[in-house]
């Protein structure tokens, strides 16, 4: 009889890292869809494309850092950094631009931090803000024209545009965004009057609202399984939505709070990318500060800011902040008057 | 209903506790051999009070308590004590510890037990003692004396007792089973615990998933004030601090006891053996454990004997030693895994479970921490694990003392959700265990340097009081030492013994002017003690020359220097002599001593001579044989002491000094001029030594030229004004007392001045011998005797004006 020398606890629940990363995978799903329904076949190639580039990547590195490549690729994250990159990415990016974001978000930004759970930055808005502004133009104004607007082209013509450029007339199939049309043209342009342009459709942005209630559906999915808390998405939403509703009351001079809330990446920031766990705050205050603070700062950079959409720059903003919160919010633990704050030692 | 609250976190694991319950309690049996650890509580290990091949009933104390914290050890049945040895206890590393071997005879023989009819006709004092004496220490794990526990410190007062019931670990059922059976036990031992406590309430906290023992425990409450608390079943809410919390919303203080928030809690199984050592006298000799896991064909709860070896108990329920990949003391989430099953059951082994692979595998190799903060969700006691893990990991041990990590219970529910598979109970037992040491090492190196510092001050102190010691000595030291040292050694230094000699010839002259006979005694004694050592000297050199020894050449000085030594002794003898006859002549009383005074200086001259030897013998033993040196001593201070009062006696019989014509100033003069003498021959000496023995010190060398110098104007002038004193003398015989209480007082002034510069001669060399290193205590010293020569020079010369006067007026 040999028996096992092992310390509490014997037992083990089920959980897995590998489990948690296909549950965000899963979540994604409707919102995905939602994207490929309204922006077209492009949407799968970018991630289809990330994907592949993110895990001959990380291999590639991990075999570099000696470590062994399968049990690391087999977490998923890899995965889900190529997922998010890619679902955030306009339908017609060219295959060299989505390279250089994920290459750069796998490498620089995950593994040669010290890969999975050593990275201070959310690797895939690392790699979207590098596009952003290193390639605006096609980050920007390319997006994809809503297919109920136009007659997308089919799959293998996007792939062709994709990897070759050739094929497609980019400027017949793409158009601005709701929010970058409503920021722009709220100047000239009445609410009404804008409310009437056909990027709006007929509820509150054309194919976007669909694309983040789809992805708020996965969000809530998550939370049921409890891979996410719901401190981040709430306060970041609530946030978000104070803004528009104090600052921007009047939609006449600003973008109104439907439009922030089911356009551009807000769900998708919320519940997929806010709520990235490693580089997050990790208290249950602090996810509500940090949450907070990346909803404040959305409203900020998309009302003022020179880009139409900010989820990247305000994530990475408060990736910043994260343990400076989390050093003045633990928790009060059992038994103590009051919580430990900062960094000083307690008396 | 009664109000309840939440603990923040906890989970919800497979709860595996049905497999055991299927059966009611079997008893184990009793097994061959019984081992009882001395320790099986916190505190101070019982000591055994049986002797080996003793027998023993089935409830006789076999050891006893030892101090306050400690409970005493019974015989779990009767048999055989066969040995007291160490042998493998319960413990996560395998230790081993004493333990009483029982051979069981297999009668179960009870002794006689009292029972207790009516608890309440006892003091809270005798049921407590009765308690303790009946060796129950808390049966829920921990093990703390249970007697202890319920007399709290500084007198709290319980408002609650609670009793844990909620046994919230996974597989075990051995409370559930106890209350299922033995309702009436528990309730009644929670009637004794509220007589001694007299809480406003009393509570069992019991999880919903145990119905049956509920109704039991309901059915056997009916009749009392114990009010039944169904709480939901969480792990761990049956962790003291969390049930506190659910039953009472209170949470016990950062480093306090339950007892300060006025809350008791005491697991079921101690309250059933209250009971039973109340109620029928019985002491805790046997436990319900149960035996469970995958790797038992009939898992059930057994009533086992203490001590038990658990491959026995296991056994009773059909053990596949081939299936089991880890036996378990304890549940799955805070119990430790076996290194053997050789050992026994102790008071709080609540339960053994021999599991599967299948049923525990190996766990899966540790993945990075994403800070998911699944393991903060769980986590009873609000702490953040994962960041805990973070510091654990970097060995940032302040900040994970900053994170409260000694608020961990260890109840593992962080490992358990953590989907990383991280073993983070394990990185906080490291931190904990590095924090331990840490503080230890620090407590140890603070003590080192309080002890640095404590020795500082104390050597610091102690030469100051040396110091001052020795200036209080030098003063006693100046007469006594000069009594007794001095003398004894004066003849292998007879530097010291001039100046012993001068500094009691100056005390006799106080009391009355000394027979020159007692000097004479002594320089004869200080020739003999010479010749004596260089005899003994001669003869070592001798020795040391025939072994060819490297001591020969240091012998061969020793030779030469007391050759000199013994020359000086003979010379100052002969000086004596020649004096002594001169002073006789004026003052021919004083050389008519009694027969008795002969006699007394023979005895004296014996003596010295013994004590010479004894010198002699104890400075040659004192490198080589301490101890003997020391032995010696007491015979030499003996010896000392009887000289004393030779000389004593002979100054009694000496005549006093007829006080008539001169004699008085003459015999003082004469005395200075010998004084002066010896002194230049001291100086000589030293001075010749000094060249000898350190060519290059040529300060001293100087410094000593300087004093023999010195010495030889005093000697002049001494010689000088003797003169002139006995011209006086013979001029106006009948007048020379015209002025004697001035010259009186004068020549006192010299005498104290005397004295006194001998006495810092005495320091100066002392210090020089002892410390020579210490520059600026010697300077100080020589400045002071320089000073003291100064005033004595002073005195002198005021005497001889003094003296010149006098004259001058009877002129």
């Amino acid at each position: 009889m040999a028996l096992l020398q092992i310390t509490s606890p014997h037992l083990r629940g089920t959980n897995r890292t590998a489990s948690v990363m296909q549950w965000v995978l899963l979540a994604t799903l409707p919102g995905f869809v939602a994207l490929i329904w309204f922006f077209g076949w492009g949407v799968l190639i970018n991630v289809a494309w990330a994907v592949l580039l993110a895990i001959g990547a990380e291999a590639t590195v991990l075999r570099l850092r000696k470590r062994p490549v399968m049990f690391y690729l087999s977490d998923y994250s890899a995965l889900v950094t190529a997922v998010l990159l890619g679902l955030a990415l306009p339908p017609f990016t060219p295959w060299w631009v989505t390279a250089v974001g994920v290459l750069f978000a796998i490498v620089i930004s995950k593994q040669l931090y010290g890969g999975l759970g050593s990275n201070p930055f959310n690797p895939a808005m690392v790699g979207y803000a590098l596009l952003l502004v290193s390639f605006p133009v096609e980050m920007t104004t390319h997006w994809a024209t809503p297919s109920t607007l136009a007659v997308q082209p089919d799959f293998l013509q996007t792939l062709t545009y994709i990897f070759t450029g050739g094929g497609v007339n980019i400027d017949g199939v793409t158009m601005a965004t709701p929010l970058d049309t409503y920021k722009h043209q709220v100047d000239i342009l009445t609410r009404e009057e804008l409310t009437q342009l056909p990027v709006f459709g007929q509820h509150v942005a054309l194919g976007w609202e669909w694309v983040n209630l789809g992805f708020l559906a996965g969000g809530l999915a998550l939370l049921w399984r409890k891979i996410i808390t719901w401190h981040i998405p709430v306060s970041m939403l609530l946030s978000l939505t104070a803004c528009s509703l104090i600052i921007g009351w009047d939609p006449d001079q600003y973008t109104p709070v439907s439009i922030h809330l089911l356009s551009g990446a807000t769900m998708l920031g919320a519940f997929f990318i806010a709520t990235d766990p490693v580089t997050a705050a990790t208290s249950r205050l602090g996810k509500l500060y940090y949450g907070a603070g990346i909803g404040i700062l959305v409203y900020i950079i998309r009302t003022w800011g020179g880009y139409p959409d900010a989820v990247a720059f305000a994530v990475l903003l408060m990736n910043f902040a994260a343990p400076f919160l989390d050093h003045y919010t633990k928790p009060r633990t059992y038994g103590h008057r009051k919580a430990h704050r900062g960094i000083k030692k307690a008396d | 209903m009664r109000q309840t609250w939440d603990f923040h976190g906890g989970i919800h694991p497979p709860e595996n506790k049905t497999q055991s319950t299927q059966q009611s309690i079997r008893k184990a049996g009793i097994p061959q051999y019984l081992y009882l650890p001395l320790s099986q509580h916190i505190g101070q290990p019982a000591a055994p009070v049986v002797a080996i091949g003793q027998q023993v009933k089935k409830g006789d104390m076999i050891a006893e308590a030892v101090g306050p914290v400690s409970v005493p050890v019974h015989a779990p049945t009767s048999g055989t004590v066969i040995a007291i040895e160490d042998h493998q206890v319960p413990h996560p590393s395998g230790l081993t510890d004493s333990c009483i071997v029982i051979e069981t005879d297999g009668l179960d023989e009870w002794k006689e037990c009292i029972p207790c009819e009516n608890y309440e006709e006892l003091e809270p004092a005798e049921i407590l003692e009765r308690v303790r004496q009946a060796g129950i220490a808390g049966l829920g794990g921990a093990g703390f004396p249970t007697a202890i526990k319920l007399h709290p410190p500084r007198n709290d007062k319980v408002n609650s007792l609670i009793l844990n019931a909620a046994e919230c670990e996974p597989y075990i059922t051995a409370d559930d089973m106890l209350m299922r059976e033995r309702a009436h036990e528990v309730i009644g031992g929670l009637e004794i615990m509220a007589f001694i406590l007299q809480p406003e309430e009393c509570l069992i906290g019991i999880e919903d998933n145990k119905p049956e023992a509920v109704a039991a425990l309901r059915e056997a409450a009916k009749d009392t004030q114990i009010e039944i608390v169904v709480i939901p079943t969480k792990y761990p809410s049956g962790g003291e601090k969390q049930l506190i919390k659910i039953l009472t919303g209170l949470e016990v203080p950062n480093g306090h006891i339950p007892a300060d928030i006025g809350v008791m809690c005491q697991n079921v199984g101690t309250s059933a053996a209250v009971y039973r050592a109340i109620r029928h006298g019985e002491p805790l000799v046997s436990r319900i454990t149960t035996v469970t896991g995958e790797a038992v064909e009939q898992p059930a709860n057994f009533e086992t004997l203490l001590g038990t070896p658990l491959s026995f108990l296991l056994n009773q329920a059909g053990f596949n030693a081939a299936k089991a990949s880890r036996v378990l003391m304890g549940g799955p989430m805070m119990g430790f895994a076996l290194t053997s099953t050789d050992i026994p059951v102790v008071k709080t082994t609540n339960c053994l479970l021999a599991a599967t692979q299948k049923e525990f595998p190996e766990p899966p190799p540790e993945q990075p921490c994403i800070r998911c903060g699944m393991c903060a969700e769980a986590c009873p006691a609000e702490l953040l694990p994962q960041q805990l893990f973070w510091f654990a990991k970097a060995q940032e041990f302040e900040k994970a003392e900053m994170h409260n990590l000694f608020d961990c219970i260890e109840c593992g529910a962080c490992s358990y959700v953590c989907p990383s598979s991280i073993p983070l109970v394990q990185y906080y037992r490291y931190s904990k265990s590095q924090i331990r040491i840490a503080r230890l090492d620090q407590e140890k190196s603070d003590k080192a340097r309080e002890r640095f510092e404590f020795r500082q001050t104390r050597l610091q102190r102690e030469q100051e009081e040396k110091e001052a010691k020795r200036k209080a000595r030098a003063e006693a030291a100046a007469k006594a030492q000069a009594a007794r040292a001095a003398e004894a050694q004066a003849a292998e230094d007879p530097k010291k013994a001039a100046v012993a000699e001068a500094v009691k010839r100056a005390q006799a002259k106080r009391q009355q002017q000394a027979a020159p006979e007692v000097d004479l005694a002594e320089l004869e004694s200080n020739v003999q003690k010479a010749k004596d050592k260089l005899t003994k000297v001669e003869a070592s050199l001798q020795q040391a020359e025939a072994e060819q020894s490297d001591m020969a050449e240091k012998l061969r000085n020793a030779v030469a220097k007391n050759r000199d030594r013994l020359a000086f002794a003979e010379q100052a003898l002969a000086d004596a002599r020649k004096q002594s006859s001169d002073t006789s002549t004026t003052a021919s009383s004083a050389s008519l001593p009694a027969q008795d005074s002969e006699q007394l200086q023979r005895s004296i001259k014996r003596q010295e001579d013994k004590i010479a030897t004894l010198q002699n013998a104890i400075n040659d033993t004192r490198n080589s044989d301490p101890d003997r040196a020391n032995q010696l001593q007491p015979t030499l201070d003996k010896s000392l002491a009887r000289l004393a009062e030779l000389k004593a006696a002979l100054g009694a019989t000496a005549p006093d000094t007829p006080e008539e014509q001169a004699g008085p100033d003459l015999e003082q003069l004469q005395s200075q001029v010998d004084k002066a003498k010896d002194k230049l021959a001291m100086m000589q000496g030293m001075l010749e030594e000094a060249q000898a023995e350190d060519p290059v010190d040529d300060a001293k060398v100087s410094k000593l030229t300087r004093a023999v110098e010195k010495n030889h104007e005093r000697l002049a002038a001494a010689e000088k004004s003797l003169k002139n004193a006995k011209q006086q003398a013979q001029q106006i015989p009948g007048q020379a007392k015209s002025s004697p209480e001035e010259l009186e007082a004068l020549r006192n002034n010299i005498d104290k001045a005397r004295d006194k510069l001998v006495m810092m001669q005495g320091m100066l060399e002392e210090a020089q011998a002892e410390s020579p290193t210490d520059e600026s205590k010697i300077a100080k010293l020589t400045r002071a005797v320089e000073k003291n020569q100064e005033r004595l020079k002073a005195a002198e010369t005021a005497y001889q004006n003094a003296g010149g006067e006098s004259v001058d007026i009877v002129n």
